[in-house]
């Protein structure tokens, strides 16, 4: 999802994960309708899929492997398939000897490879990434680019808004532009135009 | 599953308390302020009443008889008045004694014990020493007295020259009463509301981590037990500072006030009645942090 800051990425983010109710159109999530799901009701639906933040937003007294497996806890998961899960799910995303670090240890990168992980715990089946790589350098830009391209091989849909006209053209998957709020072009394999 | 959210929740909330140990530290010196007020009020309560019944014990009214009324007689009067509930005591003193009591009184005085020798029957009368539970009570017990039937046997009850004395001291000790109250409801009214805004301040501070808990799928539930467990502690070890720190003020402060009010000892009633303060600081601890931090984190969780 390309465009520009202010062309209603976040918007539809929102939409997409029950924040914020749209004025017209329905949003489905296998086939339910999830504006109709109750306001406390709401974290069930948030448990099927992932979310990436431009600025990580994990939880700062907690190390890596609490914030991992915070989202397994508050879903009720055993501690056996915790303890089993967590390490798994940070050797995917390449941080496996960082498990007791805390978040302020760790680069932007790093950060964001243990939101990802977060993200994959639940083994969602879509994952909604909002910029990403917004804060990144270059380096570690590719690094995660290259990581959310794994997780969608081993089969999870995703959904990345960026603004950032070289990952787009190198991606070669489906584009929708927004402009001030409207879709102004959806095309497989497309590139970053405005 | 239930039991493990229930353990998590607990675990989560003392690992917040534990790791912010600065903002905890912060919060907890607030609170034991609060709870050490609140253990001072309860003591400075004690020490109104123990002086409004110190004030109330020195007043009596005296029923002095005829000298001719027989002791069985004032001795049935005695009984009667023992059986009112609003009488604490009655004391009788017969004409001896109140003679031995005149004497020893007065036995410096030549001249008056003079002419009481050259007297040829003791001048005194018996008389029975009425003490009411509150000092309000006298009139009820100088009117029962005044009644038709003890008419030829009572020459006089002191209570009309009294009087006076026992309505000034009946409305002191109401208005020392009012004031501990009202002195009390304040002070822990403030010393609830600081608590409060401390615990909020310190919720305030988590509202980034509250939005994260709940876009990560945790629910209302599991977002909010770990604070109010948090807070729950806060009260918790608030109160027992609280209730230690009563210890090293009272050694300095009891004795003044034993010096000063003869008859009240802070510290031993501290120590006696240590378990009922213990309940008290930390129930209301315990209180207001859970409840603090319920108010305080239903403003995160409604966005």
């Amino acid at each position: 999802m390309a465009g520009p800051s202010g062309a209603g990425k976040s918007t539809i983010f929102k939409l997409l994960i029950g924040e914020e109710q749209p004025s017209r159109g329905k949003v489905f999530l296998d086939k339910q309708n999830i504006h109709l799901i109750r306001e406390n009701e709401l974290h069930h639906l948030r448990r099927k899929m992932g979310m990436v933040f431009q600025d990580f937003r994990l939880l700062s007294d907690r190390t890596v492997y609490e914030n991992v497996a915070f989202a397994m806890e508050v879903a009720g998961s055993s501690n056996k398939e915790i303890v089993q899960d967590v390490p798994q799910i940070l050797e995917l995303v390449g941080l496996p000897d960082k498990l007791s670090a805390f978040p302020s240890q760790l680069s932007g990168g790093e950060k964001q490879r243990v939101a990802i992980a977060r993200a994959l715990i639940h083994r969602p089946s879509v994952i909604l990434a909002d910029e990403p790589t917004g804060n990144l350098d270059l380096l570690n830009t590719w690094d995660i680019v290259r990581l959310l391209l794994k997780i969608n091989e081993l089969g999870t849909t995703i959904v990345l808004a960026t603004h950032d006209r070289e990952v787009i053209n190198n991606l070669s998957k489906r584009v929708v532009t927004l402009d001030k709020g409207r879709i102004i072009r959806d095309e497989e394999n497309g590139r970053y135009i405005l | 599953m239930r039991k493990l959210s229930v353990w998590r929740v607990i675990k989560s909330g003392w690992q917040g308390f534990i790791r912010n140990y600065w903002l905890s530290t912060a919060t907890v010196a607030v609170m034991v302020l609060a709870l050490f007020m609140l253990g001072c009020l309860a003591l400075f309560n004690v020490m109104t009443q123990a002086v409004v019944a110190n004030l109330e014990g020195r007043v009596d009214v005296s029923v002095y008889f005829n000298q001719d009324t027989e002791e069985a007689k004032v001795l049935g009067v005695r009984q009667e008045l023992v059986a009112l509930s609003e009488v604490k005591s009655v004391d009788y003193v017969s004409q001896d004694e109140a003679l031995k009591r005149f004497s020893e009184r007065h036995k410096d005085n030549a001249v008056l014990m003079q002419s009481l020798q050259e007297l040829d029957q003791n001048p005194l009368q018996p008389s029975l020493n009425i003490k009411a539970n509150y000092a309000s009570q006298y009139e009820t017990i100088a009117n029962y007295l005044n009644d038709e039937r003890f008419k030829g046997m009572i020459d006089r009850v002191n209570y009309k020259q009294n009087k006076d004395l026992i309505e000034r001291l009946t409305s002191l000790t109401g208005n020392i009463q009012t004031a501990g109250i009202v002195i009390s409801l304040v002070l822990g009214l403030i010393a609830a509301l600081v608590s409060f805004n401390t615990i909020r301040l310190t919720m305030y501070t988590w509202r980034d981590e509250i939005s994260v808990m709940r876009l990560v799928g945790a629910s209302n539930w599991f977002v909010r037990g770990p604070f109010v467990v948090e807070g729950v502690i806060y009260g918790v070890v608030s109160g027992v500072m609280a209730l230690l720190l009563m210890y090293p003020m009272l050694y300095f402060v009891s004795p003044k006030i034993t010096n000063f009010l003869p008859g009240v000892d802070l510290m031993y009633f501290y120590q006696a009645n240590f378990w009922e303060f213990f309940f008290l600081l930390v129930a209301v601890g315990l209180l207001l942090g859970g409840t603090s931090s319920l108010i305080a984190i239903r403003r995160y969780l409604k966005d």
